[in-house]
């Protein structure tokens, strides 16, 4: 699938590796359960790796091994499926991860903003032309009321700093 | 086994369209298209669930009705009220544009 | 009443220009139905029967007048002419066009007021005490914690697909008019033993097809940690929450499969770790929302006020009035005023442009601009001088709202049933009409004193009929409306689930049954006793034999 980050169309220099497939060189996410039998030979391998979790996969599981990882992928089976927000959440504000944070399941542009805002910072979309619509997706509404993962200053900090009437 | 006509909502406002003997959608039941078995419904519904289709309704379904004596007649309350609009006064009476029809049958 | 400043009214117009943006692209056919229907719901609009409905959403159910009249004009221009007030504290309109909602939105943005996150699996308007800021055995006044929830909870991006739709609600009364321990979050604002104000964190309640009441997760929060509370118990149900199945996705069922020590065990864990974070509230934030809220000018009165004691004394309709609808103040002098959408025979809940106007015109001379919904469907003019009740009165006799039963048998609640409801099994609306017009002699509702019924057309309960104290549940049997009817059930502060009768009645039959059933509660009350007190004694039993003693 496309894949955005920073707003434009990327080539995807990770390989997701299915399950039943033999392991390539190169970056390669695995699924949670392969990370978990095959971990020691994974990391043997000294490439970036990456973990895909299911969306009844919280990260707390891979928790300890953050460290080791260079991509966390948060599958979205339906967009309606809600979960992987809080834990792209848990990745970056609990476990201070600081790798890639990818949402994975056909993202459409209404979802850009919520999920920027979570902590994702790169999405695979189902239609290129989604990343035309990025620019105005992540900024047609300017204001925040709640702490997020990302860099906007919520509307009660603005006010707070406002100067004195 | 009754037979069925196409029923669904206007995108642009909601009204309630069935699928009309002339070709294209109507706010009228007794200009709809019957469908007298299983066979003959199935490819109609079939077009209105396109993407072509979804410009126009939304939610296409078939409801049975009941056209003997040549009158085309809801079987189901729900679709009487759909047909003839709430079966109460709105609006407290005041300014309103319908009058409100009580339930036939 | 709060206002909107540059960062409230900025995100509300972006909201509506990014809803316009969405209806043209599923106009165009960039978006299919599928994809656009969470996005239409996300603001209120859903697709009933006959046509769309847009739901508003009024912020714990305060309006000012200036808001009213702007409800009236859209229902004059857009709609048909009327709204329909609803136990959310919400108003809906049951006629506007796809094309048009976008305009209705920026009409409403206009006077600081929405539809986001009047429908969908987010958390939804935050209601409570419609006598808030008014009533005499408060607190605080909760619409302040409402306010900064409503806030908070606004485009939350982490909680906008949830599990399921959450609701909240907050009351800072004793005796609860909010009916918390049946929201998925209820907040009662409380006082610890050092005399400080926070809240009882209530969790899992919730009506619907199983009804919970909800249970105590945390028995004092202090108000910096409401926040950060909330959070916690959103994120792990955001995360636990069962998704398999619609009506199993609910809060309620979690708390009931995780039991409520471990739920709250999760939640404090979390909330252990947020809890000092951004989230935390400010004091000076809190007190700036609290000036908003201060209350209006009162002037300084006497309670006992002649001329209204004359008049009530000489006019036996205005008494009669004064005894249902006008509530004590904690204010002398003053008196809150509850307006009636419930005239006999007319749909409960409805308002027509020309009475919503009329409202508007009357809070103005009569209560601050300022008018409350409901969680019973009617509204509320908080802040009335009794010196002025009288000329009140009169003035909305004049526009059909001075109906004096306010909490007796015609002060019913009902959704809007199979007349507009796509889910709906059967109608409620013409049942509640029907009811109202057999006992419309008030003598009789005032002998038979406070009894609340309470009727949904479908297994959503959006009637509350669980908690009815006859409640009444629209059924399908092969085709034909029934209603199944429960007895005992309560939304106050002695919530109770009440309990089925047996066999379903027919359309025809079901107002005779209700009858019966208050014929039969007149018959064994001993002197004094309400509905709910006779049927906590003596049960089920001596309804069901005359309901269903052989004809
Ligand atoms: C007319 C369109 C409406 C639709 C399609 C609708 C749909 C629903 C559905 C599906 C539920 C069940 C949700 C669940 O338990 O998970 C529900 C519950 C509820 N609705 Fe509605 N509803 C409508 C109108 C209303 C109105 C007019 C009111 C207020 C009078 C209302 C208030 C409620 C309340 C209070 C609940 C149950 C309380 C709870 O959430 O536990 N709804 N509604
Ligand atoms: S209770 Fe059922 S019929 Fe009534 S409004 Fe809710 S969903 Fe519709």
């Amino acid at each position: 699938m496309p894949l955005i980050k920073e707003g434009v169309l990327v080539e995807d220099l990770w390989q997701s590796i299915a399950d039943e497939e033999a392991l390539i060189d190169g970056p390669v996410v695995v699924s949670l359960e392969r990370w978990q039998s095959e971990r020691e030979s994974l990391l043997a391998r000294n490439t970036p790796l990456g973990v895909r979790l299911k969306s009844d996969q919280s990260p707390a599981l891979i928790a300890e091994d953050l460290e080791r990882l260079d991509l966390v992928a948060l599958e979205f089976p339906k967009f309606n499926d809600g979960r992987a927000y809080s834990y792209a959440r848990l990745l970056r504000d609990r476990y201070g991860f600081k790798g890639e944070v990818r949402a994975v399941g056909g993202v459409f542009r209404d979802q850009f903003l919520l999920m920027q805002r979570c902590g994702f910072d790169a999405f695979e979309v189902a239609d290129k032309a989604a990343a035309e619509a990025w620019e105005k997706a992540i900024s047609e509404i300017s204001v925040t009321y709640q702490p997020g993962a990302d860099a906007r200053r919520p509307a009660l900090a603005l006010r707070r700093n406002r100067p004195a009437a | 086994m009754s037979v069925q006509i196409l029923t669904a909502n206007r995108l642009g406002d909601g009204a309630v369209v069935y699928r009309a003997k002339a070709g294209g959608w109507t706010e009228r039941l007794g200009e709809s298209l019957v469908l007298a078995t299983p066979e003959d419904a199935a490819p109609v519904l079939a077009a209105a669930e396109t993407p072509q289709a979804s410009l126009e309704i939304v939610g296409p379904y078939l409801m049975p009705v009941d056209n003997s004596g040549g009158q085309i007649r809801p079987v189901e309350t729900r679709e009487f009220i759909r047909a003839q609009g709430p079966s109460v006064q709105f609006g407290n009476g005041h300014e309103v544009e319908n009058t409100p029809l009580s339930l036939a049958g | 009443m709060y206002r909107y400043d540059e960062f409230d009214h900025t995100l509300v117009t972006e909201r509506v220009h990014q809803f316009r943006d969405q209806v043209e692209r599923r106009l165009s056919g960039e978006l299919t139905e599928d994809q656009f229907k969470p996005l239409r719901l996300m603001n209120g609009l859903y697709l009933q029967l006959h046509a769309y409905m847009l739901r508003v959403a009024v912020p714990y159910g305060t309006l000012s007048s200036t808001q009213m009249r702007k409800l009236a004009y859209i229902a004059r221009r857009y709609d048909k002419g009327y709204g329909h007030f609803t136990t959310r504290q919400n108003i809906q309109f049951n006629w506007p066009k796809l094309e048009e909602t976008p305009d209705i939105l920026a009409e409403l943005a206009e006077v600081e007021m929405h539809a986001i996150q009047t429908s969908g699996n987010c958390i939804r308007n935050t209601t409570s005490d419609q006598f808030a800021g008014a009533a005499a055995d408060e607190i605080e006044d909760p619409r302040v914690y409402c306010e900064i929830i409503r806030q908070w909870s606004t485009l939350h991006p982490e909680f906008t697909f949830l599990p399921r739709k959450f609701k909240i609600a907050v009351t800072g009364a004793d005796h609860d008019r909010a009916a918390v321990r049946v929201h998925d979050i209820g907040l009662q604002m409380c006082r610890n033993e050092a005399g400080e104000v926070g809240f009882e964190v209530i969790v899992g309640g919730g009506l619907g097809r199983t009804p919970v009441i909800g249970q105590t997760i945390r028995e004092f929060l202090p108000k910096q940690h409401l926040l950060s509370y909330l959070e916690a118990i959103l994120r792990v149900y955001n995360q636990l929450g069962r998704r398999d199945n619609l009506y199993k996705a609910r809060i309620k069922i979690l708390v009931r499969s995780e039991g409520i020590e471990n739920f709250k065990r999760l939640v404090e864990e979390e909330w252990s770790h947020i809890k000092d974070s951004a989230l935390q509230l400010p004091e000076d934030e809190i007190a700036r929302i609290e000036t908003y809220f201060a209350p209006p000018r009162y002037e300084c009165l006497d309670d006992t006020v002649r001329e209204f004691e004359v008049k009530r004394f000489e006019d036996r309709d205005f008494a009669s009035w004064v005894r249902t609808n006008v509530t004590a103040h904690k204010e002398p002098g003053y008196a809150v005023a509850t307006i009636s959408l419930k005239p006999t025979g007319k749909p409960p809940g409805d308002a027509s442009a020309w009475q919503m106007d009329a409202i508007a015109d009357l809070a103005e001379s009569y209560s601050f601009s300022e008018i409350r919904v409901t969680h019973e469907q009617n509204l509320v003019l908080p802040n009335v001088k009794k010196a002025d009740l009288y000329a009140l009165w009169q003035s909305l006799r004049d526009v059909e709202l001075a109906t004096p039963n306010a909490g007796l048998l015609s002060d019913m609640i009902a959704c809007p049933g199979l007349d507009y409801c796509n889910l709906a099994n059967a109608r409620s609306i013409p049942v509640a009409q029907r009811i109202s017009e057999r006992f419309s002699d008030l003598e009789r509702q005032h002998d038979i004193g406070s009894l609340k019924i309470k009727i949904s057309g479908c297994i959503n309960a959006c009637g509350h009929h669980h908690v009815g104290h006859i409640g009444l549940l629209g059924v399908d049997k092969k085709g034909e409306e029934f209603y199944q009817i429960t007895l005992g059930g309560s939304a106050d502060e002695n919530t109770a689930i009440g309990k089925i009768v047996g066999p379903a009645f027919s359309y025809d039959d079901v107002v005779d049954a209700v009858e019966k059933i208050v014929d039969t509660y007149l018959n064994i009350r001993s002197e004094d006793e309400e509905f709910s007190d006779t049927f906590r004694r003596v049960g089920l039993t001596p309804f069901k034999e005359t309901l269903y003693a052989a004809h």
